[in-house]
Formats: structure tokens, C-alpha cells, sequence
């Protein structure tokens, strides 16, 4: 058990360094970092003293070591497009990422579920076959294009909901949230229904294929020939169980959801850190660009590390295809 | 020695014919409307796109044919469409049919060649994974694990982010084109990896992998003849789903602006430009391009799927 975390940890410590890597490449050797930070019109004096004072002059592992120290503590300089700190940048737009991935998750979840039971236990219906049609043309339709009809739909032609932004909000402290306005609370709507379209095939096609497994197991069997009613197999019986897998994958999406906000946040202009991102790719503005890698990555190893540790507290027999529930397709 | 494995190969391919037409898949693809239809649109795709130059109407990126009083018609069913423009036409007086079928072609060039980039790659690594096991198999399958764990179009737009940096600003263009075939690619090669090194491990317990290593033949030799085609069947399965994966990373590059040029647009690029015209109400410059996208990528994964199932290679493996 001891190995097996200290294992753990270090792999992830190991994925960690090599993101801290290459976040720390783009830094040192896309462009002349003097020259971003000073400009052009500096002589050579005070560039060679800017130099030295950011340790510029060390050698490389030392310079690493201080990004990585600094990276940890949350500095990782100053943005610049924004010619703000990266720190205060990401910090504004966090808040917004977190609010709608976190509806677009639960909505997900109690869309998703109940349509995998259904189309589990009515695997032949017309319903079920309409379910399982729909989810794949959900798969076949790109996010970015969900969003646009959805914008085309609801906000160009019916004008019923905002096609942009995030309304109005309310600053708690630094959080500043959109879930206690109306109009933020409206502005939620389409970009999270367009989030989390994919993550609720997903959880559909995933509920239905453990229900189908499960209700061929023995002890659903003997479960009906006990005579219990069709509601308890169902339920008590057959669907707890189909949760573990179920619930273990939907913590490892909620990576990915955090992941696909680039793309909705995108189209509906929604000020989380993924526009942020892409804004950033645009204008080649490499401190927030490897802000964003290293808390990305943070998000995805941290849940990862966790879901195979609770794996292994919850089911030891588990241990060998772990690796399974990481897949994305 | 190669005349003899020539003549080893060369029946085998033809009892892969025969077997193939006498098989169930034959059969069942004659039996599914569904592929069927499938199929015809996907060759209906694949055509018009090969074809773009000769079938449309119009050369888009000839800017002598462009003219600017042609901007923003609608389709020819809508008041004020016209005639010669059956879709419409964009902002600069493109028309929107041909703009669809030149960019189909982009798509889908862009998402085979990453698809067959990922497959060599991937397939190479695990039938070496697979093969020499040890040190080499658990590194290569740690670097799967943690990419797994990533989505693959998180994976694909970090490679291009970090590859559109390190690039020179003015090569951007030019590039575009590998630096995405690179990014999806390789954000998509661990699914060949597992399979083949699967299929690898347990290939070569075998007795004629055995026997073609007691009379000497070279490792790649053994790989790549003997072993490769037991596992080629899954791997047709997932590089015909990974196709219509491609083909959406592709486009939502594009569409994030961090795909292929405006200069020579995917079908993401059209739906990016047109994007900006929607509350305007020109909503065919979106329209037809998305519509082209979800019509390639259904009817290839519904290919995919029907493929699946006619080859199922679990059940074939398993007897």
C-alpha cells in the first residue's frame, strides 16, 4: 500500500517537473525575456544589470529551480499583453471557469444518469434508440458548433437568453460569482448546456453499459427470484452498483470539462482562464501561457492522483486496470 | 530469403480477399442500410473534396473572380439570392458551396494524415512495447498513462500553442498545416500503442513466432510481417474513429484561431469567419460549413461503429 502511493506521488511529482519543464523552456527561449520585460531603448548596462538580477547569468538547473519555486508559490511574473501580475490575471478569471464548469458537471450528472438507466433497462424501446441516436450525433457535433447553434437558436432568432458574457456578478471577497443575479444566472444557461452535452453522452453511454453488465450478474438473478419487485433490482441492487465506476469517471471529467471550457468560453466570450488562453496563444504572451500549463496540469494530476487512490482504498481488485479509467474517447 | 517471404505474403493477401469477400462483412454490409448509407456519404465527401478544383463553381481563392458587390447574398432559395451562387456567398464575395468544398478538402486532408501519423507512431511503439517488453514497455506505457489522462484536444492545443511560439511569426502560415498534423497526431497515438502491444505480448508466445525467430529472422522482420497483421483488424476499428476525432480537433483548432490560415480555410475556419456575421443574420456563412463538418464526421463515425461490430475484435480474438 505504502509503495504504491510513494509510486503514485512520484509519478505525479515526475509529470509535474516535465509540465514545469516545458513551461519553463517557453519562458527562457522564446524570445529575449530582457528585451520583453525592457523593451528596445535600454543600454547595455542596465540590460546586463536586469540580467543579473533576475539570475539570468546562473546556470540553467538553478534558473529552473527558481521557476519552479516561484511557479509553486503561485508567481509567474508579469502578463505581457496585460502588463498585469499573472498571478491577479488568472486569479480574476478563475471564478469564472470554476462556476460554469461546476453546473455544466452537475447537469451532466443528473441528465446523463438517468438516461443511462433508462436506456439500460429499456435497451429496446423507441426512447432508448432515440437516446442512443441523439448521442452520437452529441458525439459527432463539435462543442464550438453546439454553441454557435445554440447562440443561433435561442439568443439571434428567439432573443430569449444572452449570447455573450457572464452578466452581472457579485464579488465575494475575490470570488466574484454569477449565481446570485438574474442576469448571471441567465448569461449561465447556454454555455453550460453546451459544456456539458458531451460529458452527458458520455455518463449516458457509460450508466448503460455497466447496467447492462450488472443486470446479467448472478446476484441480480437471485435478487428477482427472491421476488422482490422490479423497483428494488433496479435500484437498490443494480444501480448502486453501477456508481462506483460511474462516479470515479465523472471526477476524472470534471479535468476535462475544465479543458473544454477553452473552447465555450470561446464562442459565448465567456471571461474564464480558457479565453484567457487562447487570447494568450494569439498574442504569444508566454507567462500566462505557462500559468495556464502548469495549473491545467496541477487540476488533471491532483484529481487523477486522487481517483487512484480512492480506487485502491475502495477495490484492491481494481488495482490492475486503473489504467483503464483514464481514457477519453 | 525475400523471394521466400514474398511468397509467403502474397497468398495470404489473397486469402485476405477471398476470406474477406466470402466473410460475414460482406454480408453484413449489404444487410445495414445504415453503413451503406454511411459509406456513400463518406465517398460522396471524400470525392467532392479530392475533386474540389473541377466540380466548384467557383475558384474562391482567385481574387480576380472576387467581387466585392457579390458579398453576403443569401442562398438561391431566399429573397435576394442569386442565381449563380446556390449557397451564397461570404463577406468577400466567395462563394459559400465552393468555400465548403475546398475547405472539406483542408479537413480532410489535415485529419488523414494526422491519422496516419498517430498510427505509425503509435502501432511502431507498441509493437516495440509489446515486443521487448522491460524497461523500454514501462516507459513507453507510463507516457500513456499520464497522456490519457489528458484530453486528447487539451494535448493537441498545448502542442500547437508552444509550437505556434516557438515558431517565427511570419512562418505561421506555411506551417500551419504540419505543425497541426503533428499536434493531433501525436495527441492521439497511445489507443494504436495499447492495442497492438495487447495483441504483441500475446502474439509472440506463439509458435510461429517462435519459429521464425529459431530460423533467424530479423526482429523488425518478425514485427512487421508476423505479428503486425494479427493486429491490424482493431486497428482499422480505431483509426477509423480516430478519423472523425481528427477531423473535430481539426476543426476546433481552426475555429480557436490557432488552426490553419484564413488563407486556406478548413471547414473550422469557414464556421470562425462566418461566426462574426451571425447576429448580423447572415447565418449561411456558418451554416453550411458546420453542416458539412457534422455530415463527414457522423457518417464516418457511424462507419466506424459498423466496422466495430463486423470485426469485433474482441470475439475474434477471443476464439
Amino acid at each position: 500500500m505504502i509503495a504504491y502511493i510513494v509510486q503514485r506521488l512520484l509519478q505525479s511529482a515526475v509529470v509535474m517537473a516535465v509540465v514545469a519543464l516545458v513551461a519553463f523552456s517557453l519562458f527562457t527561449y522564446v524570445g529575449d525575456p530582457i528585451t520583453i520585460l525592457l523593451g528596445q531603448e535600454y543600454s547595455e548596462a542596465e540590460r546586463a544589470r536586469l540580467a543579473l538580477e533576475l539570475g539570468l547569468d546562473r546556470p540553467f538547473y538553478e534558473q529552473f529551480v527558481r521557476f519552479a519555486g516561484n511557479a509553486m508559490r503561485g508567481d509567474f511574473g508579469i502578463s505581457l499583453r496585460l502588463a498585469r501580475p499573472v498571478r491577479d490575471v488568472v486569479l480574476e478569471r478563475l471564478p469564472a471557469t470554476l462556476e460554469l464548469s461546476l453546473v455544466a458537471a452537475l447537469l451532466a450528472l443528473a441528465v446523463g444518469v438517468p438516461m443511462g438507466v433508462y436506456t439500460g433497462l429499456k435497451r429496446d424501446s423507441w426512447l432508448s434508440r432515440v437516446f442512443l441516436t441523439v448521442s452520437l450525433v452529441g458525439i459527432s457535433l463539435p462543442t464550438f458548433l453546439i454553441g454557435i447553434l445554440l447562440i443561433l437558436v435561442f439568443a439571434v432568432l428567439l432573443g430569449w437568453l444572452p449570447s455573450y458574457g457572464r452578466g452581472d456578478t457579485v464579488a465575494l471577497g475575490w470570488w466574484t460569482t454569477g449565481y446570485l443575479t438574474k442576469s448571471g444566472l441567465r448569461a449561465l444557461i447556454l454555455p453550460a448546456i453546451t459544456l456539458s452535452l458531451f460529458q452527458m453522452t458520455l455518463i449516458m453511454r457509460l450508466v448503460r453499459s455497466e447496467m447492462l453488465e450488472v443486470l446479467r450478474t448472478d446476484y441480480i438473478r437471485f435478487a428477482r427470484a427472491r421476488g422482490l419487485t422490479d423497483r428494488a433490482v433496479h435500484f437498490r441492487h443494480a444501480l448502486r452498483n453501477t456508481l462506483v465506476p460511474v462516479i470515479t469517471i465523472a471526477g476524472l471529467q470534471l479535468g476535462s470539462i475544465i479543458a473544454f471550457a477553452i473552447i465555450t468560453e470561446t464562442v459565448f466570450q465567456w471571461p474564464g482562464m480558457g479565453l484567457l488562453f487562447i487570447q494568450s496563444v494569439g498574442a504569444a504572451d508566454v507567462p500566462v501561457m505557462a500559468a495556464y500549463l502548469c495549473l491545467v496540469s496541477f487540476v488533471f494530476v491532483t484529481i487523477n492522483l486522487v481517483v487512484d487512490l480512492l480506487y485502491y482504498a475502495v477495490d484492491p481488485r481494481l488495482r490492475i486496470d486503473r489504467a483503464v479509467a483514464g481514457g477519453h474517447e | 530469403m525475400s523471394e521466400g517471404a514474398a511468397g509467403t505474403a502474397l497468398p495470404q493477401r489473397a486469402g485476405m480477399w477471398r476470406r474477406a469477400l466470402a466473410s460475414d462483412m460482406l454480408w453484413n454490409f449489404l444487410r445495414s442500410p445504415v453503413a451503406m448509407l454511411a459509406a456513400a456519404v463518406t465517398l460522396a465527401m471524400f470525392a467532392g473534396a479530392a475533386f474540389a478544383p473541377w466540380i466548384a463553381p467557383h475558384d474562391p481563392f482567385n481574387l480576380r473572380t472576387l467581387d466585392l458587390l457579390d458579398a453576403l447574398l443569401p442562398p438561391v432559395w431566399v429573397d435576394g439570392g442569386d442565381l449563380r451562387y446556390a449557397f451564397g456567398t461570404d463577406n468577400q464575395g466567395r462563394d459559400v458551396l465552393s468555400t465548403v468544398l475546398y475547405g472539406s478538402r483542408i479537413s480532410l486532408l489535415v485529419g488523414i494524415c494526422s491519422v496516419l501519423f498517430a498510427m505509425t507512431l503509435g502501432t511502431g511503439l507498441g509493437l516495440l512495447s509489446g515486443y521487448y517488453g522491460g524497461a523500454l514497455d514501462a516507459f513507453l506505457m507510463r507516457i500513456a498513462d499520464v497522456q490519457l489522462s489528458f484530453p486528447a484536444i487539451l494535448i493537441a492545443l498545448l502542442i500547437d500553442g508552444v509550437a505556434r511560439t516557438i515558431l517565427p511569426r511570419n512562418a505561421h502560415d506555411a506551417t500551419a498545416i504540419y505543425v497541426l498534423i503533428l499536434s493531433i497526431g501525436v495527441s492521439g497515438w497511445v489507443q494504436y500503442a495499447r492495442t497492438v502491444r495487447g495483441t504483441t505480448m500475446v502474439e509472440k508466445g506463439k509458435e510461429y513466432v517462435l519459429a521464425a525467430r529459431v530460423i533467424g529472422r530479423h526482429p523488425a522482420a518478425i514485427m512487421l510481417r508476423h505479428v503486425l497483421p494479427n493486429a491490424m483488424g482493431p486497428v482499422l476499428v480505431i483509426a477509423t474513429i480516430h478519423l472523425a476525432v481528427a477531423i473535430i480537433t481539426e476543426a476546433t483548432l481552426s475555429f480557436l484561431g490557432v488552426g490553419v490560415p484564413p488563407t486556406q480555410p478548413s471547414l473550422g475556419t469557414l464556421v470562425r469567419i462566418g461566426n462574426n456575421f451571425l447576429f448580423s443574420g447572415e447565418w449561411w456563412i456558418t451554416v453550411f460549413p458546420g453542416g458539412a463538418l457534422v455530415m463527414m464526421v457522423l457518417a464516418v463515425n457511424l462507419l466506424g461503429d459498423w466496422l466495430r461490430d463486423a470485426l469485433n475484435p474482441k470475439l475474434r480474438r477471443s476464439s
